[in-house]
């Protein structure tokens, strides 16, 4: 902060918030019954609301994707046939990424801790942010109608002429997107405007969480490229409900057309899905490392240019699909450039850890396991970014691994080392440390067990969605399978101490990580408008060399003789950036 | 701000039918200047007067707002509303002379009037495009019916008139899509 600049600066008035251990009135008790939840526009139960939707649809996928690992045991069908199969795999794709991998972190951890984070009341329009909530249950409500009046076969993608062919009902699955993208706009233009106007007294840019930043870029992917999504997805209604003709050739159409609006949206949407997860990744690993972040204004501006060039990379889906050979080139350049500022972060990160005092607890423990795992996904995303490698590996188990590797060891890993970093901010409640780390555990063992053979067999050739293969993959097929099974274990430890924890959990302190950031200055759980006074903010989240009391200031009351007692009383300067 | 953006995603989402109607003439140039020919540019240039006509009043309904002139708001919303049904009559009449002829979209076009076996894409495209940008237009509608019930209750004044200035900028947008829209569709010959 730069004294020299006087005129932007504002004296205020502050003194210490002690938060208060074990408050009587939260936002979880402050409003009771049914209706106070659905008609809420307290940004922290809308988080919690979301997190309960994406934990039942992970759930649904989740078995989704058991079923199928269990077919593909044997070389030949055993209990679905190719049909159900199609339809099973499809469920499986769409449902983990539009309804649980595109709002787990955004939406859920994210309205969550967002406004927490800023010091803020609230988002910047609440109501509008429970509209979206209302919108994403609509368009889910869609899509489950969807699954069960004739369950879609097309695989995520939807892609052209397939979809507008097949008999199953396409239309209502994509309506059911499409819907769900007006949720994600809405929830992604709130972020934006949040974090542009309602910092605490003192959140300057450069001292915003890196969380936060994440989340602004991820937003700006989501306003920008999921209307492409839906319009592209309108256009698919459209072809088949009016038989409109552009993505039909028959009709002088085109159906590549399709693909390239496809992946305009879906590639930047694949950093909607990891983007965010940087950024929990980030909060984490300082917190547990006790150490400054190293690199603060490289992490948050890679993440913003991951959004850039992530719009400009959707051609390297499309290496076989009859692409100019220049163009594939530029693609492939452009891919290539991705894995900089990935790179840049993951650094990053180890140069935190470097001589920092670390401690092994469960979310530091999930942001390890993310960092082995998204290393792994981001280099062999490297080499299917290359062109000649690619025309190998295109649609193979290897993109699957890749996929899987990215965005379940990436994004998932991220999800569950934020959930358990923030749980006790969420809840109150601690969970058992010791089965967290053995679920944790349990699900790298079966993550690595599942998807490291599918490199192996997507390099000899075993293509992607098929339901029967030769013999020669049986192994690698028998392994992955007993690691999906694994991983499925740990996942029902998971559940199990987390609902131990809610219903019988010790009490949480109000920072049991002995973090400096703004949101565990408040209570646990939080207070109903997250602060009862003003936060000010005169230090980075991460400057854990200054102490702790010089985190914990608000904005001092105008009068004495109020029940809080100051127990310090001092003027800082501050740059008043904000009325 | 956040519905500056808002408009950006509609901007967006636009684009998705501008590019697709970019690759399309790339690939079929001469189909759009034969099928250009059927539609009526003077129609099309009297819609345009209107909605740019009907952009002025929304703008001064804003102004009449900031001055506190209550009933210019509300005189200024009713001709805003007025031009919007008008552009919307016109465009209904456009759209059923060529139902009339034959003229529908995709596979169920008919029409032998245009000698390119391609022609139904043009008239895909061109429905797609004025039809999202009529659904919109009838969404401003309803955006400022409403405004006009708030304003007639005194909802709005100097002090508060957001609302106002918010539908405002989605009916300029609207028109500025349609100003786009006008000559790559009409005016390509």
């Amino acid at each position: 902060m730069s004294h020299m600049e006087t005129s932007a600066l504002k004296r205020l008035q502050v003194q210490r918030f002690k938060p208060e251990e074990n408050p009587e009135i939260h936002y979880l008790n402050s409003e009771r019954g049914l209706w106070s939840w659905l008609s809420t526009v307290d940004h922290k139960r809308i988080g919690l609301m979301y997190l309960a939707s994406i934990a039942i649809f992970f759930f649904i996928g989740g078995v989704l994707a058991l079923v199928l690992r269990t077919e593909l045991l044997s070389p030949a069908q055993s209990f679905l046939d190719a049909d159900v199969y199609n339809q099973v795999f499809t469920l499986h794709g769409a449902i983990m990424i539009f309804f649980f991998l595109v709002p787990s972190v955004p939406a859920a951890l994210g309205n969550f801790i967002l406004p927490i984070q800023l010091g803020a009341k609230d988002v910047a329009f609440p109501r509008l942010n429970l509209a979206s909530f209302y919108i994403y249950t609509i368009g889910t409500v869609f899509t489950l109608v969807a699954i069960i009046t004739g369950a879609v076969d097309t695989g995520w993608t939807f892609y052209t002429p397939y979809s507008t062919e097949t008999g199953t009902n396409v239309l209502l699955m994509t309506l059911g997107i499409f819907i769900l993208g007006f949720s994600s706009i809405l929830t992604g233009v709130n972020f934006i405007v949040t974090i542009h106007k309602m910092r605490a007294p003192g959140m300057t840019w450069s001292k915003l969480p890196l969380n936060v930043w994440s989340l602004y870029a991820t937003s700006i992917i989501q306003v920008l490229a999921t209307p492409v999504l839906a319009i592209t997805l309108l256009l698919l209604v459209m072809e088949r409900a009016l038989g409109i003709g552009i993505f039909d050739p028959a009709l002088g159409g085109d159906p590549v057309l399709f693909q390239h609006f496809f992946w305009f949206y879906s590639h930047p949407a694949v950093y909607i899905m990891i983007v965010p997860g940087f950024g929990v990744i980030s909060e984490v690993i300082s917190t547990f490392s006790r150490k400054h972040i190293f690199g603060y204004w490289a992490i948050a501006l890679s993440s913003l240019a991951i959004a850039f060039i992530g719009f400009l990379v959707w051609g390297h889906h499309m290496f076989t699909a009859g692409q100019s050979s220049l163009a594939s080139m530029v693609f492939s350049f452009l891919t290539f450039l991705v894995g900089i500022p990935t790179g840049i972060k993951i650094f990053n990160w180890l140069a935190t850890m470097y001589k920092g005092s670390i401690d092994l607890k469960a979310p530091m423990l999930y942001a390890m396991v993310f960092l082995f795992l998204f290393t792994i996904g981001g280099f062999t995303g490297i080499m299917l970014g290359a062109l000649s490698v690619d025309i190998h590996l295109h649609d193979t188990y290897f993109v699957v691994a890749h996929f899987h590797y990215v965005m379940m060891g990436g994004m998932v890993m991220a999800l569950l080392a934020g959930l358990h970093y923030w749980w006790p901010k969420m809840f109150g409640k601690m969970y058992s440390e010791v089965y967290a780390r053995i679920s944790c555990a349990l699900i790298f063992i079966g993550f690595n067990l599942a998807f490291l053979p599918q490199f192996v067999m997507g390099a000899q050739g075993m293509p992607r969605r098929y339901f029967n293969y030769i013999d020669q993959f049986q192994p690698f097929h028998q392994l992955s399978t007993m690691g999906a099974y694994i991983m499925g274990v740990g996942f029902v430890i998971m559940f199990f101490y987390l609902l131990h924890s809610l219903v019988r959990g010790e009490k949480a302190a109000s920072n049991p990580w002995g973090s400096r950031a703004l949101e565990w200055q408040t209570t646990s759980p939080a207070a109903p408008h997250n602060f009862e006074h003003t936060p000010v903010v005169i230090h980075g989240p991460y400057d854990y060399h200054k102490p702790m009391s010089e985190f914990q200031l608000g904005i001092a009351h105008g009068h004495h003789g109020e029940s809080h007692q100051p127990e310090t009383l001092e003027t800082v300067a501050e740059t008043g950036t904000r009325p | 701000m956040g519905m500056w953006i808002f408009l950006v995603t509609e901007i967006l989402f636009f684009g998705g039918l501008f590019a697709a109607y970019i690759v399309y003439r790339a690939w079929y140039p001469d189909l759009y200047v034969q099928a250009s020919t059927q539609l009526d540019t003077f129609w099309g240039a009297v819609n345009t007067a209107v909605l740019i006509g009907s952009s002025l009043t929304v703008a001064m309904a804003i102004r009449s707002a900031q001055l506190n002139q209550i009933k210019g708001l509300i005189i200024n919303l009713y001709i805003t509303i007025g031009l919007a049904f008008t552009f919307m009559v016109i465009k209904y009449f456009e759209y059923v002379h060529k139902f009339e002829k034959g003229i529908f979209p995709g596979q169920y076009y008919t029409y032998e009037g245009i000698a390119h076996e391609k022609a139904n894409i043009f008239f895909s495209i061109y429905y797609m495009m004025t039809g999202l940008h009529g659904l919109h237009v009838i969404i401003g509608i309803g955006l400022m019916i409403w405004l006009l019930v708030k304003a007639k209750k005194g909802a709005f004044s100097a002090e508060y008139y957001t609302p106002v200035e918010i539908t405002g900028l989605y009916w300029h947008l609207v028109d500025v899509i349609w100003i786009f829209l006008f000559p790559l569709l009409y005016l390509i010959d």
